[in-house]
């Protein structure tokens, strides 16, 4: 077995499992853990540029990358007029550098604002240094090999469903550059880092605060019949 | 009608002399942790002044509590989906700095340092990074500093005074201050309930404590800033939401909370109100000045037949209206009409309920004597000593707290709400001081209690309640009956020789 089909082959399977198995596991027996564990009381203001900048980015970028694996072909067909695939590829740069520069401040802030780092644990910054090098790393393939939004249809999306659907073709990575591939591994990095860090703050996501009444009222001794 | 229950607590003011003793009972029990040691779930601040944190009533800021608007009750925080994009960052929350840093000393230099020309010194240190700090605010910062101008002129309920009453309070010979005791209000509409992006805080039905659950709170962080009263703290080290929890470990065996019984003062009583939750949307919905009114007609009367009635249907069993019954708090609230809840103007609803303060009034009537006769000295007032009590009674508004200020703290500004409160605590003051001077009361000193609205039993309960109170008429407890509710959930047999119920995770970070 070569580094590629190890990489590409055998880890991201290891990554979905530990993602599926221990996130179920801490969501249903360690719920006190879920948190997104803001530090937002003990600083504000870099905060604010960090937090804002890093979760939209992402965020937005993310669902892009969704966009493309779910619908290789409309993207291919928006893409068929240059100015479409311009604009396409100039807004996923500005978030992903918006992203970056997000992450770096965050990254920075931690390390430097005394009682943040004071609360700090090391999974913390491991998580901010992958999130870093996804985004650097998406920079530098937006910036070095245009245009992504082209290309990924054609690779990535048979990529990753090839190990979605268990019949894993981790060749197509191989002839990919550096960047591209640390782009890709460190995704499946994530994915494992996932479910032992705050990460998985993402699952939480309060969408049924639109929906709920503005009031919860328990009765606790009628809750137990 | 759904007629629930309610353990209130109630604030008798007049009595409280500052000693923190409340505070220091609550920090040992509950927030002497890592990330909580900021936190003062019950507090006491020197009024005027900037409170803790520093200038929480102010909403233009923190954006606490609900607005009433158009026929609409909208928090003032947040939409509902306002709420979900400002979940990266909370413009409105408040920062530690608003709080403070919390510190110690390093005490143990005093023992290990070496032998030197100088004495050794305990240098503080923060408890947060443990680096040396220089404490620049602290939960009663600004204790008994009533007139000064740096923390008692940024209290938000001097804003709406006259400017002329505002230079008064500052002036030497007329500073006056009160203390106000402050926990969670356990509010009947409360905004960190509604607020919650997770639904995490709920309150609980049985006795309306409204508590914060740490499995689903997800550090959204959006109860904080929604509290008007800032009394629901963000833990920096586990990433939760905390709060006062009014001791229900305590009340569900029968003790009162731990802030009110170390009280020194005996200034705090316990008991349980009951309450229609249907009235609840249309109390907090009519204009400021009718607030209290309406919330007070959410409490319904326990010795009603129709109550009981409704109350038993809902569950709520003979031993807690019968408690109903004889709740110290229902007697000031509602009998009397001696107590308001804090700040109603947030149209949250709040439970626990303040008796306002009397002050002195004879600086200020000596003060317009000598502008009246044109002399700089300082003039004795010219009454004999038994009427000086009624020159106060007729000259409430002369009072060295002014009215109008009481009145932005307890009833939104209404003042007409605050005058007959102060009327029958001075009757009852003037009748039992001739009662022990003449030996038996004045004719004027009845005259003063029919005015204030009170018969003479009335008054004799009042002062009974107020200065001679047990400890069982202070705390009437009702019977939580923990036992049963327990063993709804497990059957005691099959967990007999364990030490508690179920598992318990440490409250570590991320763990």
């Amino acid at each position: 077995m070569n580094w590629n089909a190890l990489l590409f082959g055998v880890f991201p399977y290891i990554a979905l499992t530990l993602a599926v198995a221990v996130t179920a596991y801490r969501m249903v027996y360690r719920p006190f853990s879920v948190s997104a564990q803001s530090s937002q009381l003990l600083e504000q203001k870099r905060l604010f540029f960090g937090s804002v900048a890093m979760h939209w980015g992402l965020v937005i970028v993310l669902l892009g990358h969704l966009l493309a694996l779910f619908l290789p072909k409309g993207l291919l067909l928006w893409n068929a007029v240059p100015l479409r695939l311009y604009l396409l590829e100039i807004t996923g740069l500005g978030l992903g550098l918006w992203a970056l520069v997000g992450t770096y401040v965050l990254l920075a802030r931690r390390i430097s604002v005394a009682r943040v780092r004071a609360a700090s644990t090391a999974m913390d910054y491991v998580v901010l240094v992958v999130v870093f090098v996804s985004a650097l790393t998406g920079v530098l393939t937006a910036l070095l090999y245009r245009y992504g939004s082209f290309w990924f249809p054609a690779v990535m999306t048979p990529y990753l469903w090839s190990i979605l659907t268990l019949q894993p073709r981790p060749e197509l990575i191989a002839d990919l550059p550096f960047w591209t591939q640390l782009h890709v591994f460190n995704f499946w990095l994530l994915l494992a880092v996932f479910p032992f860090s705050r990460l998985i703050h993402i699952l939480t996501v309060p969408l049924g605060y639109l929906f709920r009444p503005w009031q919860i009222v328990i009765w606790v001794r009628k809750l137990a019949r | 009608m759904r007629v629930r229950a309610h353990m209130s607590m109630l604030f008798h003011l007049d009595k409280c002399i500052g000693c923190h003793t409340c505070s220091v009972a609550c920090k040992n029990l509950w927030t002497d942790r890592k990330g909580a040691e900021y936190m003062w779930w019950n507090n006491v601040e020197t009024r005027p002044g900037a409170g803790y944190p520093t200038g929480w009533e102010d909403q233009e800021r923190f954006r606490g509590g609900w607005e009433f608007k158009d026929g609409h009750l909208d928090l003032r925080l947040h939409s509902r989906t306002q709420g979900l994009f400002r979940l990266f960052f909370n413009p409105a929350l408040p920062s530690l700095d608003d709080y403070y840093e919390p510190y110690t000393f390093r005490y143990n230099d005093l023992f290990t340092s070496p032998e030197g020309e100088d004495q050794p010194t305990a240098i503080p240190v923060s408890m947060i990074t443990g680096e040396p700090m220089t404490p620049e605010a602290g939960p009663n910062w600004d204790d008994d500093l009533g007139g000064s101008p740096l923390y008692a002129q940024n209290d938000p309920n001097l804003q709406a005074l006259d400017p002329e009453v505002q230079a008064q309070l500052s002036e030497i010979e007329g500073v006056v201050f009160q203390y106000l005791p402050r926990i969670c209000n356990h509010c009947l509409n409360p905004a960190c309930v509604a607020a919650c992006p997770s639904g995490a805080i709920y309150k609980r039905a049985e006795d309306g404590v409204v508590l914060v659950n740490e499995n689903k709170c997800k550090a959204w962080r959006m109860c904080v800033a929604a509290c008007p009263y800032k009394k629901v703290y963000y833990n920096w080290a586990t990433g939760k939401s905390e709060k006062c929890i009014l001791c229900f470990p305590r009340l569900e065996t029968g003790q009162a909370p731990a802030c009110a019984h170390s009280c020194v003062g005996r200034i705090r009583y316990m008991g349980v109100l009951l309450y229609d939750a249907d009235r609840i949307p249309e109390a907090a919905m009519v204009p400021d000045e009718e607030l209290v009114e309406s919330q007070l007609r959410v409490i319904l009367d326990p010795f009603d037949p129709e109550v009981i009635a409704a109350a038993k249907a809902e569950g709520i069993d003979d031993g807690w209206i019968k408690a109903a019954q004889n709740s110290p708090i229902y007697k000031f609230v509602k009998v009397w009409r001696l107590a308001l809840p804090l700040h109603p103007e947030y149209r949250t609803l709040a439970m626990m309920f303040y008796v306002p303060p009397l002050s002195p009034v004879v600086s200020t009537v000596e003060k317009a004597l000598r502008a009246s006769q044109g002399n700089g000295g300082l003039v004795r007032l010219d009454l004999p000593e038994t009427d000086l009590d009624f020159e106060l009674y007729e000259s409430l508004e002369k009072a060295r707290l002014p009215v109008k200020y009481l009145a932005n703290l307890f009833a939104a500004g209404n003042e007409a709400l605050i005058v007959p409160v102060l009327k029958k605590m001075l009757a009852v003051r003037i009748l039992k001081r001739q009662e022990s001077l003449e030996g038996r009361p004045t004719e004027k000193a009845l005259k003063v209690l029919a005015d204030a609205g009170l018969t003479l039993e009335e008054a004799e309960a009042i002062y009974r309640l107020t200065t001679l109170p047990t400890l069982e008429e202070r705390f009437v407890l009702p019977p939580y009956h923990r036992e049963m509710a327990a063993e709804v959930w497990k059957d005691p047999l099959a967990h007999k020789g364990e030490a508690g119920f179920g598992y318990i995770q440490p409250p570590l970070r991320g763990e």
